[in-house]
């Protein structure tokens, strides 16, 4: 049928696939030699250090108020209670302070520091292929925005996976999106600020062990400076002497008493959670509470409070998924031009011309992902490029055909923001968009693939539905 | 199609990349019917009908699920290492290797074992599911082009009637 069409296409391929190779080289602004780590292209907004060894949310700010204060109120505790202590009870205590001292910190910092369990974007194969996979769902009949969730039976139990649209992927059960971070979590539990990161698969035990091994030092620290100040004032005949000859003891006795509360509740609720085997997520939303239907059940707890409890404390520990320290690689096979085999095999029967006839400007456009995210700045200097790759023999065929699709594509741009409807439609569109659309086509796709802020909120965070 | 590819053997892997062109790519999604541990569904795609048997793909994707189970399973050895890990503060973990990533070891040299052997010679090619997200085990299909005398308009008819 269009088989002249994809001809003319394959023409086209050869020609693009010759200056891809040629031009990395010779293109003045990638003057970088192209080794490059894949955490310095991550889509998400977090922060890496160490060569990307370290992985942080963006708000940095009170994890590491978090950080001072365990530090001051220990380093308080070891200088001025400690050697009296040592002296006049037991020198355990300071030892003992010492060991759940390193432990707290330790746990702190793989909690702040690992990958929460970030699942990686879709690449745009797997995404068309999704794409394609709602439109048959969906009988393609093209208007009506398609119902994006699927639903699974898990253990007995409906579950629905919501798509994401920043990820370009049914969100796996138990995955979230988180708002802050931008990313999708396995197993997202919440996205705890004190410790800079996402709560998820892979620190959520780092996580407990912490809050726990916390709530332990704050009570050991509170109860033995207590301790000291009464024996100090036993010595020195008076409290008030006590408190003058150690002050610092008065702070850290605030500084617990205000901090324990919070802290050994919080453990006490995770061990509840841990226990039924339920992210906090879960529990707010209340997805298997009974409340919800009689036979509305955990189709994630293995059944009783002891193997829950070592599941997820002593379970096996998952992988990172998103190989910070990788080297990108510009032609790995998924970015290799013949995308266009899976997008006009996934487009409806509507769009199939026009898209047809676009495919060549949409494979030079999905060639380059990594370079499209791996530097914003370098976007605006990316079609001038991409243009001149197309220069060669296939100008004339596509630039001519498409004209209608891109007014229609782009008109439903302008419009698409608050008409949901039309939204979807430009969505459904945005595979075939041609060249002299991208930079429009920046513009546009970060409000409706990244939504914008109250859309976003809603569909990423821990959502009201489901 | 199926004898060229096989007379033109394709045992390395590069050579594929490099001499054919990729058609199409086909996606097994997750089965999450027992849970979130890591299974693929044995269905059997389509796509695939005219290029493999359907039990060598089967096997594949079973052993591939038998990986996952082992690597997932919550057992005594994982429980020592859970509490060992933890009484180190997790610090362990900097020099020490987990049990999923060795798992993963072999996941990753059994496929490129089974590329080597059944796939590439087929003009098929599957990735380790780990660089996808654990999400899809993602299986190109490649066609012949050029290098083999074959020209590009001819083998985009036979994968199309193919189809």
């Amino acid at each position: 049928m269009h088989l002249g069409v994809s001809e003319s296409m394959r023409e086209c391929e050869y020609s693009q696939i010759s200056t891809r190779s040629s031009t990395p080289m010779e293109t003045p602004f990638k003057k970088k030699i192209p080794k490059k780590r894949k955490w310095e292209s991550f889509p998400g907004r977090n922060k890496f250090y160490c060569d990307g060894r370290i992985m942080m949310a963006k708000q940095t700010g009170v994890f590491y108020l978090t950080l001072v204060l365990i530090l001051v109120t220990c380093g308080l505790f070891f200088t001025f209670d400690c050697p009296f202590l040592a002296e006049h009870l037991t020198p355990v205590i300071p030892v003992v302070g010492g060991v759940l001292f390193v432990f707290v910190l330790g746990t702190l910092l793989r909690t702040s520091f690992s990958d929460p369990g970030v699942l990686p974007r879709a690449t745009p194969d797997e995404a068309a292929d999704l794409e394609r996979q709602i439109d048959v769902a969906n009988g393609s009949t093209g208007y009506r925005p398609p119902p994006r969730t699927k639903e699974v039976v898990i253990n007995g139990q409906t579950v629905k996976l919501k798509y994401c649209f920043t990820c370009k992927i049914f969100r796996p059960p138990r995955a979230s999106h988180c708002s802050l971070c931008d990313n999708c979590v396995e197993r997202f539990d919440h996205h705890c600020p004190w410790v800079g990161n996402c709560v998820g698969r892979r620190n959520y035990r780092f996580f407990y062990m912490f809050i726990l091994s916390l709530s332990f030092l704050t009570i050991f620290i509170f109860a033995f400076v207590i301790t000291h100040i009464i024996l100090r004032s036993s010595h020195r005949g008076g409290f008030l002497n006590a408190l003058k000859d150690s002050p610092a003891s008065v702070l850290e006795v605030v500084v617990c008493f205000f901090s324990v509360w919070s802290i050994v509740g919080l453990s006490g609720f995770h061990t509840y959670l841990i226990s039924s085997n339920q992210t906090t997520n879960e529990d707010i939303k209340g997805s298997w509470s009974s409340k919800r239907g009689k036979d509305n059940y955990n189709p994630y707890s293995h059944g009783n409070i002891v193997t829950n409890c070592c599941a997820a404390l002593c379970g096996p520990l998952p992988p990172s998924l998103i190989d910070r320290r990788g080297f990108v690689y510009l032609d790995t096979p998924q970015l290799a031009p013949p995308t266009n085999g899976i997008t006009v095999y996934g487009s409806t029967q509507s769009q199939q011309s026009h898209m047809a006839a676009a495919t060549p400007l949409l494979q030079q456009q999905s060639s380059e992902p990594v370079i499209i995210t791996a530097s914003p700045e370098n976007g605006g200097a990316l079609p001038s490029r991409t243009s001149l790759g197309l220069g060669g023999p296939c100008t004339s065929l596509p630039l001519g055909q498409p004209t209608p699709a891109t007014s229609t594509a782009s008109l439903s741009c302008q419009e698409s923001t608050d008409m949901l409807p039309v939204h979807a439609h430009a969505h459904s569109h945005n595979h075939s968009r041609p060249l002299q659309d991208q930079v429009a086509h920046h513009h546009f796709l970060t409000p409706e693939d990244l939504p914008s802020p109250p859309a976003g909120r809603w569909c990423s965070g821990p959502e009201p539905d489901v | 199609m199926f004898c060229l590819l096989a007379e033109t053997s394709f045992h390395n892997l590069q050579e594929l990349r490099h001499n054919a062109s990729l058609a199409n790519k086909v996606f097994i999604q997750r089965d999450y019917s027992e849970g979130t541990t890591c299974k693929f569904q044995t269905k059997f795609p389509s796509e695939l009908e005219s290029r493999i048997e359907r039990t060598l793909f089967e096997d594949t994707v079973k052993t591939l699920n038998n990986y996952y189970t082992e690597a997932e399973k919550i057992g005594g050895q994982s429980y020592l290492e859970g509490c060992l890990a933890c009484a180190t503060a997790y610090l362990i973990f900097l020099c020490m290797e987990t049990r999923y990533e060795k798992v993963l070891k072999k996941i990753a040299k059994y496929i490129q074992e089974q590329n080597e052997k059944i796939y590439a010679p087929r003009g098929l090619l599957i990735t380790d599911p780990i660089e996808r997200g654990m999400r899809v085990i993602e299986i190109s299909i490649y066609e012949d082009r050029g290098s083999s005398g074959c020209s590009s308009g001819s083998s985009s008819v036979s994968s199309s009637t193919a189809r």
